[in-house]
């Protein structure tokens, strides 16, 4: 579109008054995280890494993040086999109540994570407890597998839909059996919005907390849980903005990846 | 007649039979979905139905309405409905307006280049968390922090812990989630068209309201659906930066250990708002963008 030069300027502006806006409070989050002092007082009078060993002395942090982690892979992993299931039925086969998938897909991620929090919560205490599965990692991961679906769904469809048949059509021809021409052509071909839907999956399970706190017993505790734990003890809100800063700055690992794993620079479909 | 691999004949089966096929790829996602996730929250929402015995504090299991009525007659609950509805259309509203500049400088005005560095300048964020974005801004709304800095030259000072706060932070969440689909749309939109509407006389404003806004219409609805459902349940956010501000979120949890019905009922005013929002966005093909 041709723009005038006003309205260039325009845009550009608002671009970069949106990225301030998206990066001022973060950068506030990491430069906070040397402040000596330990209120918020802007600007910060003395700077020191006293938090920095602090925290990294704390064997609950180191806890929560392996706790975090299990449960990211697990969640992921059921994710992308259920995920992709559910992709190749709705994209290949015309059938009734398809449209529906689709809606009931997305219905875990787009309500309320309080509303599927209580639901999972009296569900697992109704039919897990009696077979004697208390809450704990297991549950987390169930929970968390419910709103990961969808975005490995949506991915493997999206790349589905691109996909022509010839290549498969080929395979058969040449005398590949259903699960050869998968393993062979299928596969390699949506490998990328696998790893894109697997990604987001793992971001997803390691960012929640709401289900979290309803599918978690009393001993589990993941890194959000940790943090918010944290958030309302006064004393240790230093420690807090480091683990803060610290997952501000690693938020950059994912992106990279699915960079160089699938060549998006935005890393996968929401 | 030559030996074939049970693991041929299995997928000769396979191949003849297109129903077997797809029953084998639906039954454990739809088993997961439909038992588990929709039995859960079909059994919860039933439970609106019930009441708490006030002297025993236990569940009776008798039909009424009087959750569903106590939701509707207390002030208090209309109040916090109406005010969790005008901050989610606040977030959207706010989002937008970001999104729609920031998401055209990136389609037309900036190089291929600078334009995907940016976009993964703008999605990095995302990756960082939920907490740990709430909490930028719980330490820079707090008394003292950078926002009272920034206004103090203006005599200002910072808004505070309130409804403003929370605003601002759900806006903030959610930003990316709408930037996305539209700047997608964008990408996606056929450069003859725009020059069809430039050849016909239309300047780039004509253009951008009559052919450009129309055509984004699903992508928004797209984006919408994260920043206004996510803001209309959204409980932390307003727990960390809310102040004395209740919205749905909150009343829900604050009710599930005293009275899980009551709960129960006042989560099917988000769950209804949403799944009709969801079924009109599906309509207009939105659900295809995300």
């Amino acid at each position: 579109m041709h723009l005038s030069r006003s309205a260039r300027a325009g845009l550009r502006t608002a671009m970069i008054f949106g990225l301030a806006f998206i990066y001022v409070p973060l950068a506030l989050v990491i430069v906070n995280s040397f402040n000596a002092s330990a209120s918020f007082q802007w600007p910060p009078r003395r700077f020191s890494t006293v938090w920095w060993s602090t925290a990294f002395g704390e064997s609950g942090i180191r806890e929560a993040l392996l706790t975090s982690v299990r449960a990211g892979l697990g969640a992921t992993a059921l994710a992308l086999v259920l995920g992709t299931l559910a992709a190749f039925a709705v994209v290949r086969y015309r059938f009734f109540g398809r449209q529906t998938i689709s809606l009931l897909l997305i219905l875990p991620i787009a309500l309320p994570g309080i509303v599927t929090g209580i639901a999972l919560n009296a569900a697992f205490s109704t039919v897990l407890t009696p077979l004697g599965i208390g809450f704990g990692l297991f549950t987390v991961i169930l929970g968390h597998t419910t709103f990961c679906i969808v975005v490995v769904f949506n991915n493997v469809a999206a790349r589905l839909r691109r996909l022509a048949p010839s290549a498969e059509q080929a395979s058969a021809d040449l005398g590949a059996h259903t699960f050869q021409t998968f393993w062979h052509i299928t596969l390699p071909a949506v490998r990328s919005a696998l790893v894109a839907g697997g990604l987001l999956a793992f971001a997803l399970s390691f960012d929640e907390i709401v289900v979290t706190t309803f599918t978690a017993g009393p001993g589990t505790t993941t890194l959000p849980i940790w943090i918010f734990e944290n958030l309302a003890r006064p004393h240790q809100a230093p420690v807090v903005d480091v683990v803060a800063a610290v997952l501000i700055l690693a938020s950059v690992i994912p992106v990279y990846l699915a960079q160089r794993l699938s060549g998006d620079s935005v890393g996968g479909r929401l | 007649m030559t030996r074939t691999s049970p693991v041929r004949r299995l997928a000769g089966v396979a191949h003849r039979h297109p129903g077997l096929r797809l029953a084998a790829l639906l039954a454990a996602p739809m088993t997961w979905l439909v038992v588990a996730y929709l039995g859960a929250l079909s059994i919860m929402l039933v439970s609106a139905f019930w009441t708490v015995n006030s002297f025993t504090s236990n569940i009776e299991y008798v039909w009424n309405l009087s959750n569903f009525q106590t939701i509707v007659t207390d002030p208090a609950y209309r109040e916090i409905v109406l005010r969790t509805l005008g901050i989610a259309i606040a977030v959207t509203a706010i989002d937008l307006a970001f999104a729609l500049p920031m998401a055209l400088y990136l389609a037309f005005v900036a190089t291929p280049r600078a334009s995907r560095v940016m976009l993964a300048a703008v999605i990095t964020p995302l990756w960082a968390g939920y907490l740990v974005k709430a909490y930028a801004w719980w330490v820079a709304l707090s008394n003292g922090g950078i926002i009272d800095w920034i206004l103090k030259p203006f005599g200002l000072s910072s808004p505070g812990f309130g409804t403003t706060a929370v605003i601002l932070t759900l806006s903030y969440l959610w930003l990316p989630y709408m930037i996305l689909p539209v700047y997608t749309s964008l990408g996606q939109m056929s450069p003859s068209v725009l020059s069809a509407s430039a050849d016909l006389g239309a300047r780039p404003g004509r253009t951008l309201r009559t052919v450009v806004l129309p055509l984004l219409k699903p992508a928004i609805i797209a984006g919408s659906i994260f920043t206004f459902s996510l803001s209309l349940g959204d409980y932390l956010a307003v727990e960390i930066v809310g102040g004395n501000t209740t919205m749905l979120g909150s009343a829900i949890a604050g009710d599930v250990t005293l009275n899980l019905p009551l709960a129960a009922a006042l989560s099917c005013v988000p769950v209804a708002i949403i799944v009709c929002y969801l079924l009109a966005a599906r309509r207009s093909g939105a659900l295809d963008q995300l």
